[in-house]
């Protein structure tokens, strides 16, 4: 060992570039800047969703009026669903922590096609402004409902145009990302990193990217036809010229089914991720659950139509999906027991992370067990559209992703940023956001399941005990936001600096500097055990004898 | 920088290559939610769809065949031409595809006018006044023939690019993954065509 010292690399944060000022980040190609510029931009979109969303809530606080007109609330609705969907919860975290940490968890130096990953969120941009501005042109924001079912899309005479280009170059964003990761995860892995020694993050990023590139362009090609068909006139799906405004269901699902697996595979992806470090403990079934994201992948693709069982399919084929819709739940579940048989006999430390990913398993359980209560036929049609479909979807969505995000920015915090969060507001928040999570969506699959119909501005007195509790709920989730974000903001610049490793973990990225130096590794790491080897915590069964 | 950008020139065809497959995959795709949607519709009026379908010409959709496929020739061939060295040749190649997706577009463009002069465009009178079926079939024939006449565009322009890099050095004998690639895309506006050739003007 050589004991002349290295002179300190500049981190990625801090290094000298030829542009000056913020030129320096929006056409930085640096993999962890871009991840950085993904983060920013999708929590302004995620701000702006959640005030939608609370002041929906506020609205349904009474029965009729309460704060807005019929016609606002339907744009509301439009907007939080594009937005949260196509701009905040899908990008979230393989766009986000996926760029970020997806070299250096493989131990390459960059993504494969670094200034296609820039492009890639300029697209992002793009996609978000033009849906921010479809707000203000004159006509009014669409209010579609962010399925943009035919014919009411092609009727109406909002600003429906700006929002499909939106989504569609959203989904052109998506598709060039997923397509650089499977280069990337192909080509660039460390010598030594076989397939099996891949963190399970990248395993699900893997899965999901594939979900991004077969699947996405179907929405592409439908949401462009809808376009055309609004704008020439052209007979594509609309029933006074013939078409059939169930096939476009059928392709916006075919989709934006095998969608819903794109936001939720990486969230339990980072669950994998976070589990093993806090439980001290290899993971239990590191294949199976290797295996099983690439069988969500699979047979998510194959269900969509279970969103469409009340519009007069044959019974054969309702029979079909219904079945299918059964079976992606098993590889959901091999993964629930196997996080479970991880936490067994471990040396659980608790720390905030870790909270998150607990609090994600539980409302996840809840959001699969309601996906299994929505895919049987007879109860789907008695709550097709209804809060109970909004309930569920809110259980998986933000109770799963959005919980996998917030344990990723608590748990990576310390890498991407250098600095460490105080503990006790970072509790607080996620005690605040658990609660106020569950007061705001549990009363929804109450109410759902007594017959309150999605979407609707206006409610009879009967349920309105359940809109004030949920309405309060969401106010807790929004205050336990508000104080996680502003823990993390105040630890940008007044945290402890962190170590290289303050949680222990034992994949790559927690072998570099934090933050990263902007080439990520001094010398490309040799690969020689899996990802999770805690052997020195777990007790050999002859020293127990 | 220099020094940083020097240890990020590793070179990786086949992965380069293999982002160029995965992004054709997704136009296929894309070209794929097509085919589906004419499917339905052709499996729901059968009887329309051949009627309206004598409305093409199949001659100048046979022209249009063979054009393509001969100027997917001549792109292959360019490619073989920078593996050997031979730049001018490649250049002369690239511009021959060039002119052959030129030749195709003319062609559309009479085509297309053609169908205008005589009344059948979204919206029009004429083309309103026939039975779902027909209006279903020319809607398709246009989007799906405009959306690859699209693509012949952006192959070109891809081509064209390509020509400047042969010209600048940038694609060499020893490095023409670009090259490769851009003859890729072209295959594949090839491809489509070869598709919608039959499901549009030989079902008469």
């Amino acid at each position: 060992m050589t004991t002349v010292a290295r002179t300190p690399e500049p981190d990625y944060l801090h290094a000298q570039t030829n542009r000056k000022g913020i030129g320096a980040w929006i056409f930085s190609t640096d993999h962890k800047r871009i991840g950085i510029l993904y983060l920013v931009s999708m929590l302004v979109f995620f701000i702006a969703a959640v005030t939608f969303g609370v002041l929906m809530r506020l609205e349904m606080l009474t029965p009729g009026k309460t704060i807005m007109q019929p016609q606002t609330y339907n744009t509301f609705f439009t907007l939080h669903g594009i937005m949260m969907i196509f701009l905040f919860i899908i990008p979230g975290l393989p766009a986000v922590f996926g760029n970020f940490l997806l070299p250096l968890m493989i131990g390459a130096k960059d993504v494969f096609f670094p200034r296609l990953n820039l492009f890639s969120w300029w697209l992002f941009v793009t996609g978000g402004l033009l849906a921010l501005v479809s707000l203000f042109l004159p006509g009014g924001p669409a209010d579609t409902g962010w399925t943009f079912y035919v014919p009411y899309s092609i009727r109406t005479t909002t600003n429906v145009i700006p929002a499909l280009m939106a989504a569609f170059i959203l989904g052109f964003s998506s598709i060039l990302t997923g397509l650089n990761f499977i280069t990337t995860i192909h080509r660039m892995r460390a010598p030594g990193m076989d397939w099996f020694k891949m963190p399970l993050f990248i395993w699900s990023l893997y899965s999901t990217a594939w979900i991004q590139i077969l699947a996405t362009p179907i929405i592409g090609i439908t949401l462009l036809l809808v376009t055309i068909e609004r704008l020439f006139g052209v007979g594509i799906f609309d029933p006074t010229l013939g078409g059939d405004p169930v096939l476009y269901q059928h392709l916006f699902w075919i989709y934006s089914h095998p969608a819903v697996y794109i936001v939720i595979l990486p969230g339990l992806g980072v669950v994998s991720e976070i589990l093993p470090v806090f439980a001290r403990r290899t993971i239990f079934g590191y294949k199976v659950i290797a295996y099983s994201s690439l069988s969500i992948a699979f047979i998510g693709s194959l269900v969509w139509a279970h969103h469409m069982f009340t519009v007069g399919m044959s019974n054969t084929g309702m029979f079909i999906f219904s079945l299918l819709t059964f079976l992606v739940s098993i590889p959901s579940a091999i993964k629930v027991f196997n996080w479970i048989a991880t936490l067994y006999k471990g040396s659980i430390k608790i720390e905030v992370p870790f909270l998150f990913v607990l609090a994600f398993i539980f409302q996840f359980s809840i959001g699969g067990l309601t996906g299994l209560m929505l895919g049987v036929l007879s109860v789907n049609i008695h709550v097709q559209d209804t809060y109970f479909v909004v309930g569920h979807f809110h259980y998986v969505m933000f109770g799963g992703t959005g919980f996998g995000l917030f344990a990723a920015m608590h748990y990576w915090f310390p890498k991407i940023f250098g600095r460490m969060y105080k503990n006790v507001p970072a509790f607080v928040g996620w005690l605040l956001m658990t609660i106020g999570l569950n007061l705001l969506y549990f009363p929804f699959l109450i109410m759902g399941y007594m017959g309150m119909p999605r979407r609707y501005y206006d409610y009879l007195p009967q349920f309105q005990t359940y809109h004030v509790i949920s309405t309060v709920g969401s106010w807790i989730l929004v205050l336990g936001i508000i104080i996680i974000f502003v823990n993390l903001i105040l630890s940008l610049k007044k945290g402890a600096k962190a170590p290289m490793n303050p949680w222990g973990g034992k994949t790559l990225e927690w072998t570099v500097e934090s933050p990263p130096p902007v080439e990520n590794f001094h010398e490309i790491p040799v690969v020689e055990k899996g990802p999770y080897d805690y052997s020195e915590y777990e007790i050999k069964p002859e020293i127990a004898k | 920088m220099t020094t940083a950008a020097a240890t990020h020139t590793h070179r990786d065809d086949v992965g380069s290559r293999m982002g160029m497959w995965l992004f054709l995959f997704t136009e296929l795709i894309l070209f794929g939610g097509l085919f589906i949607v004419y499917a339905v519709y052709r499996f729901k009026f059968p009887e329309q769809f051949q009627l309206a379908a004598r409305e093409l010409d199949t001659l100048v959709g046979t022209v249009n065949t063979i054009i393509l496929l001969t100027s997917s020739l001549t792109v292959a061939m360019s490619i073989t031409a920078i593996q050997q060295g031979k730049k001018h040749l490649s250049m002369m190649l690239i511009g021959i595809t060039i002119i052959f997706a030129l030749a195709f577009l003319v062609n559309k463009y009479f085509e297309w006018s053609h169908k205008i002069s005589i009344g059948i465009y979204p919206q029009s009178p004429e083309l309103l006044n026939k039975p779902p079926g027909e209006i279903l079939y020319f809607g398709l024939y246009y989007v799906m023939t405009g959306l690859h006449a699209l693509h012949v565009i952006i192959g070109m322009v891809v081509l064209a690019f390509s020509m400047v890099f042969i010209a600048t050095g940038k694609i060499n004998q020893q490095s023409y993954v670009k090259l490769e690639a851009g003859g890729l895309y072209w295959h594949l506006v090839d491809i489509i065509w070869i598709f919608l050739f039959p499901l549009f003007y030989l079902i008469s």
